[in-house]
């Protein structure tokens, strides 16, 4: 199945080298593109499984290249970006990059991260019932339960969870939460958003203090991870 | 002293002696009187600048010859013996004056050699330290990408699974020195904005322990958290930072199996952060400099620049709070953060 094709945009040499060995010796076939331009012309020409957009790069901003991608390229892009940058990775992730990878990141997260974008393309093959580890979601009957017991969830504390998990892997911002879950009046109102994911860390998690499903993403937003 | 206030203190100080003068002129007569003025401009040549001595040198002068010396109320001079005075005088307060600037000058000479060589001293130990900081990590990688590269020399699989990890380690610590440096000049350059938005701070506090496992679970940890704690408006990736800073600093500084307490708590729309340990302690002398730019604790375990103490500083009083350090009365360091922020009591209410 890893004969999937990821374009990597960057104008760093060194990261390309690494990011070409390092997934090819995990069996994905790799294209790369030094600019925007090329980028552009090779995406619309072989248009690849899975892009890794630097966002810094030097002919275009990379949140243009984002847009441009978006208006007709539906698979995943993975943003990379450096350090204290979460307004940047935010307006990425509003302009519709899938996930983001803040550089130097390690080798792992970035195959997980490739992974689980992937396993997004195909997600409609999921079944209703999802087993994190910690506890199973049926959603045909709205039901939650850790072991084999029950978890009494609210209406809206269902929602959230229901929301992450079907976007299990992908990084979602406040805001898309609050606008998803509350409706677009409340996207500012990030204070609902605190307390119901700490009610649903108390609910669900084995240790809600050191949350392993529900994990936080500093100052961007949540991820849902199964174990 | 502004130079106005100077003259006006030049001149109020002669016109006063002359005025005392004149009533004591009767008793003493006016060589002594001389004597009264010419104190009188040796005082201001302590205090203030060349000019305005001056310029008392010269007043008290014409009002010692125009006031004092026979024939009184004119600017004549009658007598040789007078005239000799006068001009003795005259010299005498000049020479006063110059004199005392002149060594005014060679002092402050002296204080700005000194500032001088303290910065240059500053900026040495500073770019030995950093260059020390940076080099270090630098030399593991490029030493052991070398050797894994060269065909000469034999390495064992398990060197080579050591050295790999020295270069991983290495990166790591440079990594994190590379991020002290530019939350410093982020700090330093101004543009620099603080994003408040409502933190549940028993998230933080976990979320910045969790960064550092697995080495933390070395630790005792202990985190108290009042249920009732209110949301605060705060920067969540600016506050994470202090608590890296501040956590990093007792696994740096403190044995394996040190308890580390933190509390937070709310006071008047304050979040109170208290981090504490059992660790060393902090010497007496450096309690209070801890928090300077660059400063390092003597003889404190190599691995830092100096800046991380510095940024937890910069980043409290960004928010419009502060932080303090000292030592407890039997073994060990409190940092206390006060952050002012708005509260929100929503997650005490019960919801459905």
């Amino acid at each position: 199945m890893n004969s999937a094709v990821i374009l990597i945009i960057d104008d760093e040499v060194q990261i390309r080298k690494l990011l070409t060995i390092t997934l090819t010796s995990y069996d994905y076939k790799v294209l790369e593109a030094v600019n925007a331009k090329e980028a552009l012309t090779l995406v619309a020409n072989h248009p690849p499984d899975l892009v890794l957009l630097d966002i810094g790069l030097p002919d275009m901003s990379g949140h243009q290249v984002l847009r441009h991608l978006r208006e007709w390229y539906s698979k995943p892009i993975i943003v990379l970006s450096v350090q204290s940058a979460e307004e940047d990775i935010v307006q990425a992730l509003d302009h519709g990059a899938n996930d983001y990878l803040i550089k130097p990141f390690r080798t792992g997260e970035l195959m997980a991260r490739i992974r689980s974008a992937l396993r997004q393309t195909n997600a409609e093959t999921t079944g209703v019932v999802l087993d994190t580890g910690d506890f199973t979601i049926d959603f045909a009957a709205r039901l939650v339960k850790k072991g084999n017991v029950p978890v009494k969830l609210t209406a809206t504390e269902y929602t959230l969870l229901a929301l992450m998990v079907r976007n299990e892997g992908k990084v979602l911002t406040h805001q898309y939460l609050l606008n998803e879950v509350w409706g677009p009046s409340y996207r500012n109102e990030s204070q609902y958003l605190r307390v119901f994911v700490a009610q649903l860390r108390k609910k669900l998690e084995s240790d809600p203090n050191r949350p392993k499903h529900i994990v936080t993403e500093s100052g961007v937003g949540y991820r849902f991870v199964t174990a | 002293m502004s130079i106005g206030r100077q003259y006006l203190t030049s001149i109020s100080l002669i016109t006063g002696s002359a005025l005392i003068g004149l009533f004591i002129n009767d008793l003493v007569g006016y060589h002594v009187v001389a004597f009264l003025l010419l104190v009188s401009v040796s005082v201001l040549t302590l205090f203030l600048e060349i000019r305005p001595v001056l310029l008392a040198a010269l007043l008290s002068a014409l009002l010692w010859d125009f006031l004092f010396i026979p024939p009184r109320f004119t600017f004549t001079v009658g007598g040789t013996e007078d005239q000799l005075l006068l001009l003795t005088y005259f010299m005498v307060a000049l020479i006063h004056a110059v004199l005392t600037h002149k060594i005014h000058q060679a002092q402050e000479e002296g204080r700005k050699k000194e500032a001088k060589a303290n910065a240059v001293r500053f900026y040495s130990t500073l770019l030995n330290s950093l260059s020390h900081e940076l080099r270090t990590p630098i030399t593991t990688i490029i030493g052991a990408a070398d050797n894994l590269q060269s065909k000469g020399g034999h390495i064992t699989e398990s060197d080579k699974s050591v050295l790999l990890n020295e270069v991983s380690v290495a990166a790591a610590r440079l990594n994190q020195q590379v991020e002290n440096l530019l939350n410093m000049s982020r700090l330093e350059s101004g543009v620099f904005t603080v994003k408040r938005d409502w933190v549940d701070v028993r998230e933080l506090i976990y979320h910045a322990i969790q960064r550092f496992e697995p080495t933390i679970n070395k630790y005792r940890v202990s985190v108290h958290v009042p249920e009732s704690l209110p949301l605060f408006k705060l920067d969540f990736g600016l506050m994470d930072q202090i608590l890296h800073n501040l956590i990093g600093n007792v696994i740096q500084h403190t044995p394996e199996g040190t308890d580390l307490i933190i509390t937070a708590d709310c006071e008047e729309e304050r979040l109170i952060i208290v981090l504490s340990d059992t660790g060393p302690g902090f010497p007496v002398a450096d309690v209070d400099r801890v928090f300077e730019k660059f400063y390092r604790v003597e003889g404190s375990r190599p691995g830092g620049t100096g800046l991380g103490l510095s940024i937890v500083r910069g980043f409290a009083e960004a928010h419009g709070g502060m932080v303090n350090l000292r030592n407890l009365p039997l073994s060990g360091a409190e940092f206390r953060i006060e952050i002012p922020a708005e509260v929100s009591y929503l997650n005490g209410l019960k919801n459905e």
